[in-house]
């Protein structure tokens, strides 16, 4: 339990997808004009994230790890190079079944997330979250943490830029920093900020 | 066709640069920058998936469904992804081990779907190919100028080569540890965007709300 704790924190705060990966960075840098668009995107992140990370683990386990077909009767069988293909499949079939299932039985949640639905397919925070996953090779408890931490690690960081940037929009910025210029450099800031977690142990 | 083969190819450095302006593709270009080296091989590696996705794609695009041409885009670019990922695998596995989840992340590069999406599904292949690498290659120059200020200023080497002598080694330059780390990567896009529109007045965006001055009565 203690383990997964800090994982958490660790995906949360020092390894936060968006601030020191840059994972999902054109949605990131795309959607975050106004505090409420910012909440809605970061919330289906991190519902989507929830959901495919641990999905991505079970496909990887049964399916695609070395030895894993057995159970079917292919011991020799290593189908890992077919990983990211699988893993992007799965990402925007779920993407697709987690919008209709919300456009039929939640409407209301469909009517303030779906929007936000399609872009996270090409969210590279997604498919980043399912390959750390393999890269660290975390087990199903862990990586159920690692998704919903992560997810809410980058809903945290779009929220916060939208704050700074709805206050920025007001302030007099020379003419060939206006727009994108001032939006990287203030994430810069951020990212210097979100670094100082890094010392955190738990 | 409005475009000539050479602007299509030109154009995407500076005036339609996918990084400074089309904001595209910004995840990696932050990720992988801190060597020039790596920089390199990400920049080669996108410029070809960029090419012959949007090439197929093209060749493809009066077969495909309008429903589903996401997918279809999709595993078109994963499939070529997944084979520069097993070139890197096999012959330069170092590399490939510093790029980590970037290299299968180049799925997710809008770069890659955006072109696919805005040009390859209007024009020919041949076409679609030229813009495809020139896009690529407007990505590659964002980051390969990145990389050598990053590199150069972060550890006084270009491609692995010292060209400023640092401290630890006897020589007079202090390099500034912060180029090494993420949030530098951030600063040094904002700077070369500033730059990049001081030069091309033109690419300067509105501004929402503008300071007037009030006379006082």
């Amino acid at each position: 339990m203690e383990a997964l704790i800090s994982l958490a924190v660790k995906a949360i705060f020092v390894e936060n997808l968006a601030l020191s990966f840059f994972l999902g960075m054109c949605t990131f840098i795309a959607v975050s004009k106004k505090i409420a668009t910012a909440i809605g995107l970061g919330i289906s992140v991190m519902v989507v994230q929830a959901i495919t990370v641990p999905a991505n683990n079970l496909i990887l386990t049964y399916l695609l790890a070395p030895g894993a077909l057995s159970w079917a009767g292919f011991e020799n069988v290593d189908l890992t190079f077919l990983g990211l293909i699988s893993y992007i499949g799965v990402i925007a079939a779920l993407v697709q079944i987690l919008e209709m299932v919300l456009d039929k039985y939640f409407p209301p949640l469909y009517n303030a997330l779906g929007v936000f639905l399609p872009l996270i397919t090409v969210n590279c925070a997604i498919l980043g979250g399912s390959l750390f996953m393999v890269e660290r090779s975390y087990n199903f408890a862990e990586s159920v943490t690692y998704g919903v931490s992560s997810g809410f690690g980058w809903a945290l960081a779009i929220t916060a830029m939208a704050g700074v940037r709805e206050k920025l929009k007001y302030s007099d910025i020379p003419d060939g920093l206006q727009g994108l210029g001032i939006t990287f450099i203030t994430a810069g800031l951020m990212a210097m900020a979100f670094m100082s977690f890094s010392g955190v142990k738990l | 066709m409005a475009q000539t083969r050479r602007e299509m190819l030109i154009d995407p450095l500076v005036d339609n640069n996918p990084i400074t302006l089309q904001v595209l593709g910004i995840c990696s270009a932050l990720a992988v920058t801190s060597s020039l080296k790596v920089a390199f091989v990400m920049a080669i590696a996108v410029t070809l998936v960029t090419g012959f996705s949007s090439m197929f794609i093209s060749m493809i695009r009066s077969q495909i469904p309008g429903s589903i041409r996401i997918i279809v885009q999709m595993v078109i670019i994963a499939s070529l992804v997944i084979i520069v990922d097993q070139i890197l695998k096999a012959y330069a596995f170092e590399i490939s081990k510093t790029l980590s989840v970037f290299v299968g992340l180049i799925i997710t590069n809008c770069i890659v779907m955006g072109r696919a999406e805005a040009f390859a599904m209007k024009n020919p292949p041949v076409a679609s190919f030229i813009d495809g690498v020139g896009n690529g290659l407007g990505y590659g120059l964002i980051l390969m100028l990145v990389g050598v200020v990053r590199e150069l200023f972060g550890s006084g080497s270009l491609f692995g080569v010292t060209i400023l002598q640092t401290v630890n080694n006897g020589g007079w330059y202090v390099p500034n540890g912060l180029l090494l780390l993420p949030p530098s990567a951030f600063f040094v896009i904002g700077l070369l965007i500033w730059a990049f529109r001081s030069w091309k007045p033109e690419q300067v965006e509105e501004r929402e709300y503008k300071i007037q001055i009030v006379e006082a009565h």
